[in-house]
């Protein structure tokens, strides 16, 4: 789907799309922005502004509660958000669809709500290497509470997952396997359908962390085989402040409450309370609706657009930078899996990234420098932190021009 | 609209490049960690202090240009001298880099060249990192962190 070079397809207007995010209008220190810090966040389409304004102009409402009709369409807005959240990710029912802020607390929540009541002393929960902090810590602290201990599958140093590794790192002990889909220091896609065959095998429950892939590529949790699956919005496209998680049926059963308070319960006395059915089980407190409309708006724009286009027209760019940046001297890539996407992230002799990234600044150029939230990987690769170039779905080789540009002025700038 | 080169001027890009007592010490009297999380950055100070004078200064550690440069002149800065005017120029040093861009700051003589890390707000704490652990290391604090 993203490994093979395929001319973007046809109907794939990047000036068109550029069009609907406003942002890029803008200029930045004098020059036309260049925005390659999509890993971080990505920009928003008018479309997506205009829905959350459209909602607090037309709609706004609390939701689940009240019987006028206020409540009732902001409810309807709401529920109509997960249905295309289900879609977008193929997921057997909406029950299995739960709002949260961010793919953070999506893993926070499984890591208390699976992981307090399953895991357990002498069990183990099983990472890979190339893990963001939010797919480690969340785990060392299960671990903590519970008196289980936390297994790492190590990289190589193209910064692909040691599948052998992680299967001989698999026991009957092994509770949980959490991986990312995509990661954001690398850009590594991990085989995500064979690793949870593999612990499936085993007896133990997947969680992966979509963060990254599911902007970059089509993601089907059924076709995956994961019991869990933890997004955002504001990657994919979509607000702050929303984030979703997928829970298959089976794994949902074996869910206590997260978060207590309103909406989760289904009765209350000061003795005891019983718990609403899944999702609302699961999203305690007033949420952010206005964001869940918004994130539903960016799905069906990414939709219209198709993400197998995107794919594609993102892969061919960053073949192109991979290029470029391969032939400038005393750069080094780091992360060069054979199947990766998006990320170019690099080093260049004598010259730290952070100077890096204030250089080109200058010219109104964003990327990330610093250890992206995965120090591990960063250890791994013998580097204190990297520069990172990140592509989306409207950046154009004028993007990745001027990016070079701007390195060859640090490399005269530093000699 | 503020220029690179009052940022990148020729005298850091030169500590940066060769960056003076760049090494460990044997027997410190004092010594610290510096560390700041958002870029990475890691240093270790080594003073050696007799009757209250810094006889030598030195630093190891990975860091970026405006950090090994700020690091590479302040050691230079404080060898031969007492601890009293070290702790004033750390004073001063702070509040050159700490003044808002369109205020007149204090000559510190080699040192201003880092004044214009001001109109770089992200990176006033690159410039700082070694005058905190050089305070630390005087207050024999072991860790210091610029975050």
């Amino acid at each position: 789907m993203t490994s093979s070079v395929a001319p973007p397809p046809r109907g794939f207007d990047v000036g068109r799309i550029r069009a609907d995010f406003p942002i890029l209008r803008r200029t930045v220190r004098g020059r036309p922005l260049v925005y390659l810090d999509n890993a971080a966040t990505t920009q928003k389409p008018q479309a997506v502004i205009d829905a959350i304004s459209r909602y607090y102009t037309e709609i706004n409402a609390n939701v689940h509660r009240g019987v006028h009709q206020l409540s009732e369409l902001a409810t309807e807005a709401f529920e109509e958000a997960r249905e295309k959240v289900r879609r977008f990710f193929n997921a057997q029912d909406g029950r299995g669809i739960v709002f949260t802020r961010n793919a953070t607390e999506s893993i926070n929540l499984v890591a208390h709500a699976f992981g307090s009541s399953r895991v357990g002393r002498g069990d183990e929960v099983l990472i890979s290497a190339m893990e963001h902090h939010s797919n480690i810590v969340p785990w060392q602290m299960l671990c903590g509470r519970t008196g289980a201990s936390l297994r790492v599958a190590p990289i190589d140093d193209r910064g692909e997952l040691r599948l052998d590794e992680l299967d001989r790192l698999i026991s009957d002990r092994t509770k949980l396997v959490a991986v990312s889909h995509m990661s954001n220091a690398l850009g590594t896609i991990n085989p995500v359908e064979e690793i949870a065959g593999i612990a499936r095998r085993r007896g133990a429950r997947v969680l992966v962390d979509g963060s990254q892939a599911a902007y970059h590529m089509p993601v089907d949790v059924q076709a995956l085989g994961c019991d869990f699956y933890a997004a955002t919005g504001h990657k994919l496209y979509g607000p702050m402040g929303i984030g979703v998680l997928y829970a298959s049926a089976d794994a949902m059963e074996q869910m206590e409450p997260f978060l207590g308070g309103g909406d989760m319960i289904s009765s209350v006395t000061f003795e005891k309370s019983t718990w609403n059915e899944p999702p609302h089980k699961f999203e305690a407190g007033t949420p952010d609706v206005a964001g869940a409309v918004g994130l539903g708006a960016a799905l069906d724009y990414v939709t219209s657009i198709g993400l197998r286009a995107i794919a594609s027209h993102e892969q061919e760019l960053l073949e192109y930078a991979t290029r470029a940046l391969e032939t400038m001297e005393g750069v080094r890539l780091i992360g060069t899996a054979r199947r990766k996407a998006s990320i170019l992230s690099f080093v260049m002799d004598g010259v730290h990234p952070h100077d890096i990234g204030t250089v080109v600044d200058r010219e109104g150029i964003a990327i990330r420098t610093g250890h992206h939230c995965a120090q591990p990987v960063m250890d791994r690769f013998g580097v204190p932190a990297t520069a990172r170039a990140s592509i989306a779905m409207y950046n154009t080789r004028a993007d990745i021009d001027a990016l070079m540009a701007a390195l060859s002025r640090v490399r005269q700038l530093f000699g | 609209m503020t220029d690179l080169s009052d940022l990148y001027q020729e005298v850091i890009l030169d500590h940066n490049r060769r960056p003076r007592n760049f090494r460990t010490m044997q027997g410190p009297t004092h010594k610290a960690e510096g560390h700041n999380p958002l870029c990475g950055d890691r240093l270790s100070l080594f003073l050696d202090v007799e009757d209250g004078i810094v006889r030598d200064a030195a630093f190891q550690g990975t860091g970026c240009a405006i950090s090994r440069a700020s690091a590479s002149l302040m050691t230079d800065t404080v060898k031969g001298l007492p601890l009293d005017e070290v702790r004033g120029i750390f004073e001063r040093f702070h509040r050159m880099i700490t003044t808002p861009p369109d205020q007149a700051v204090e000559d510190l003589g080699k040192l201003s060249v880092l004044a214009g890390v001001r109109q770089f707000p992200v990176r006033v704490k690159c410039a700082s990192l070694a005058w905190h652990t050089l305070k630390a290391a005087l207050e024999s604090k072991q860790v210091v962190s610029t975050e």
